[in-house]
């Protein structure tokens, strides 16, 4: 039990929905002479069971409806579960919204103070947090002002600050990543990185899934109130692509598929993990995912465009080829399928780039192109902070004269 | 034991004072006397009804110091009413926090309570001014205000809790608190002296009343012993149904106790 740090058995949770607004006593005398109920039971999380351990980066993923909110704030104890039980051991801080109970009329240090007691700070504690908060969200000029005079960024880094700096034993985050500009995403992607190191336990819920792969040590996935996977951040995510496309394709579009996309390939895109602004010294690394409805052999290509040249011409063209430089089949039966690849990107000056992929059907020795990615499937990424004005590649000629 | 010891554990205390404060912060947000006006609404208050009850109409001849007589019913049921109405909406009005984070829930009704003991505080401060002006003699029996006012809190207290809880789920309430808070500013013997009721039954029934139990005996502790001002005790002559507003006062509490606990768990889902 000493290096659990949450354990989570057959936890259920349904919740009462009124019918129309029945918060008033004249409804509840009506549905009570009528015999009615005045709500229906909406099931939420069924059975959900796991274990997280002491210093675990344990990732919540699903769909928006999944349940996944609920089961945090079940974690978090907002909700009480309607079945099951739920042990915590050490202090769990949990961080549903940033900035909970921020007045605009008080001063940021009053804010600090105020927001640290509803999370369960005293005072002192507080106090020995404070410089350290200030010093992260980089406002140390500005904390005698008045919040209203803040600028939402301002805000957004403060409560952040808080947030991540509170000495607590377990974290609990919701989707709050994405914030800040890119020099304070940079720092919080260092502090997220160290702190797999001290060994607090952090559980993150969020959509995000380049921030599954990076930090997480296992995920689950949710769907429809029940743990469908518990694994590893990797599969997790990929399944979480998949189901994804899959409901995208056939909600969002009625049946009608994609751009690129068809009966036989229902899915394909490229989703990057590495971020999309980066230096000439990174490296751009991504996954294709596709899905295909047929026992046929296929084989898809990847191709690197530069924007400014235009889609006629790709920087390179790669495909997945044997030892003896032959192409081969990536998939023969029908399935899911995922593959990474990298690009390094040395080579190339400040410009916008697509990543595009294509799947062909071998059939004899030729390939026909069954699928390829469009719109918002594609890979796009752009290379910054070098020379803004060069060509393409860094390397040039030579003068001879 | 333990139990208690839990709820006023150190991150509790830190969180009931950051809500009052904030609360006090706020209150006066913007007005240019702020805090000032914490003293001058009771005494604004208070010139309207003295040229209403001591000039126009008389109401209180025979009665030993009637001003500060009327000015201390006044502050008192201010405090009941205004504890009683914050604390209806306090849970509701702090929705985004209970939806958000996990605090004791408690805590919220406590500081709003807080914050009206604070105003109460105030008040009586202007109340002692009043009381040198009009030559009031302290009498001994002054030691027995604070167990009085403890009475009136926790009787205002458990009405708090039993309506915060009960908000969440019928909005109704607070329109229902707004009438029985009017009608009991009448029923209590805030604006005359209750020897102006000649019939002996109504006014041991206005005496059951823990507020006006309270109230006269407040009165009767800090003001004058005359006998202009009854009190439960004396109109009952010592016996037991002189008991009855403490029994009442417990009960309220002890209800209002159990309803709050008992719903305190699903406030983040209906609010």
């Amino acid at each position: 039990m000493e290096d659990i740090a949450i354990k989570v058995e057959h936890v259920s949770k349904s919740f009462k929905l009124p019918h129309e607004k029945s918060g008033s006593i004249k409804n509840v005398l009506i549905n009570f002479a009528r015999r009615q109920k005045g709500y229906e039971i909406q099931q939420v999380l069924h059975d959900a069971s796991f274990e997280i351990k002491k210093g675990e980066f344990f990732g919540i993923v699903g769909r928006n409806g999944s349940g996944k909110s609920t089961l945090l704030k079940i974690l978090a104890g907002i909700y009480t579960p309607t079945t099951g039980s739920i042990q915590v051991n050490g202090k769990l801080t949990p961080f549903i919204e940033l900035g909970v109970g921020f007045n605009p009329e008080l001063t940021g240090r009053e804010n600090v103070f105020l927001n640290g007691a509803l999370l369960g700070f005293s005072r002192k504690d507080m106090a020995a947090m404070y410089d350290d908060i200030v010093e992260f969200a980089e406002l140390e000029k500005f904390m005698d002002q008045k919040l209203k005079n803040y600028s939402s960024g301002m805000q957004v880094r403060l409560a952040f600050s808080i947030a991540i700096r509170a000495q607590s034993d377990i974290l609990v985050l919701d989707e709050v990543l994405a914030v800040g500009d890119e020099a304070f995403q940079r720092k919080c992607n260092d502090y997220f990185a160290a702190i797999k190191k001290t060994g607090q336990t952090v559980v993150l819920v969020t959509h995000d899934m380049t921030s599954i792969r990076k930090y997480c040590t296992r995920a689950i996935l949710l769907s429809e109130g029940k743990i469908v996977l518990s694994e590893s951040p990797d599969n997790v995510a990929n399944e979480y692509t998949f189901l994804n496309l899959e409901t995208g394709v056939a909600k969002v579009h009625g049946g009608k598929f994609p751009t690129g996309l068809n009966a036989l390939v229902p899915a394909l895109e490229i989703v990057p993990i590495s971020k999309r602004v980066l230096t000439s010294s990174d490296t751009f690394e991504f996954t294709i995912n596709y899905q295909i409805t047929k026992d046929i052999p296929v084989r898809f290509g990847i191709s690197l465009i530069d924007e400014r040249s235009g889609s006629a011409t790709s920087v390179f063209d790669d495909q997945i080829k044997d030892d003896k430089g032959e192409l081969v089949a990536t998939s023969v039966q029908k399935g899911k399928y995922s593959f990474r690849y990298k690009v390094p990107l040395h080579r190339f000056n400040d410009r916008d780039f697509t990543i595009t992929a294509t799947l062909y059907e071998i059939v004899g020795d030729k390939a026909e192109v069954i699928a390829y990615t469009a719109e918002e499937r594609v890979g796009r990424f752009v290379v910054r902070g070098g020379e803004p004005d060069g060509g393409l590649l860094k390397e040039k000629g030579r003068w001879i004269t | 034991m333990n139990r208690i010891k839990a709820i006023f554990s150190k991150q509790n205390r830190a969180l009931l004072s950051e809500l009052v404060r904030t609360d006090f912060k706020l209150r006066y947000q913007g007005s240019a006397l702020g805090y000032a006006w914490s003293l001058l609404r009771p005494l604004f208050m208070f010139v309207i009804l003295y040229i209403v009850f001591v000039k126009a109409f008389p109401l209180g001849k025979g009665v030993p110091h009637y001003p500060v007589y009327l000015f201390m019913g006044i502050i008192l049921w201010n405090f009941f009413s205004e504890m009683t109405n914050q604390s209806l909406g306090s849970i509701v009005g702090r929705g985004d926090l209970i939806r958000k984070i996990s605090i004791p829930r408690w805590v919220i009704v406590f500081s709003s309570s807080i914050s009206a003991l604070i105003n109460l505080g105030l008040n009586l401060i202007v109340l002692a001014i009043f009381m040198a002006l009009n030559h009031v003699d302290i009498m001994g029996s002054i030691i027995f205000l604070p167990l009085i006012l403890l009475e009136v809190y926790i009787f205002a207290l458990g009405i708090s809790l039993f309506l915060a809880a009960l908000f969440v789920k019928f909005r109704d309430v607070s329109y229902i608190w707004e009438v029985i808070i009017q009608a009991g500013f009448y029923l209590t013997p805030i604006l005359y002296p209750l020897s102006k009721i000649t019939n002996l039954t109504f006014q041991k029934l206005i005496l059951l009343n823990p507020m006006a139990q309270g109230l006269q005996d407040a009165r009767y502790a800090v003001i004058s012993h005359n006998p202009v001002v009854v009190t439960t005790n004396q109109l009952f002559n010592g016996g037991w149904y002189g008991m009855i507003p403490y029994v009442i006062v417990l009960m309220v509490l002890v209800s209002g106790l159990v309803y709050f606990k008992s719903q305190a768990s699903s406030f983040a889902e209906n609010i």
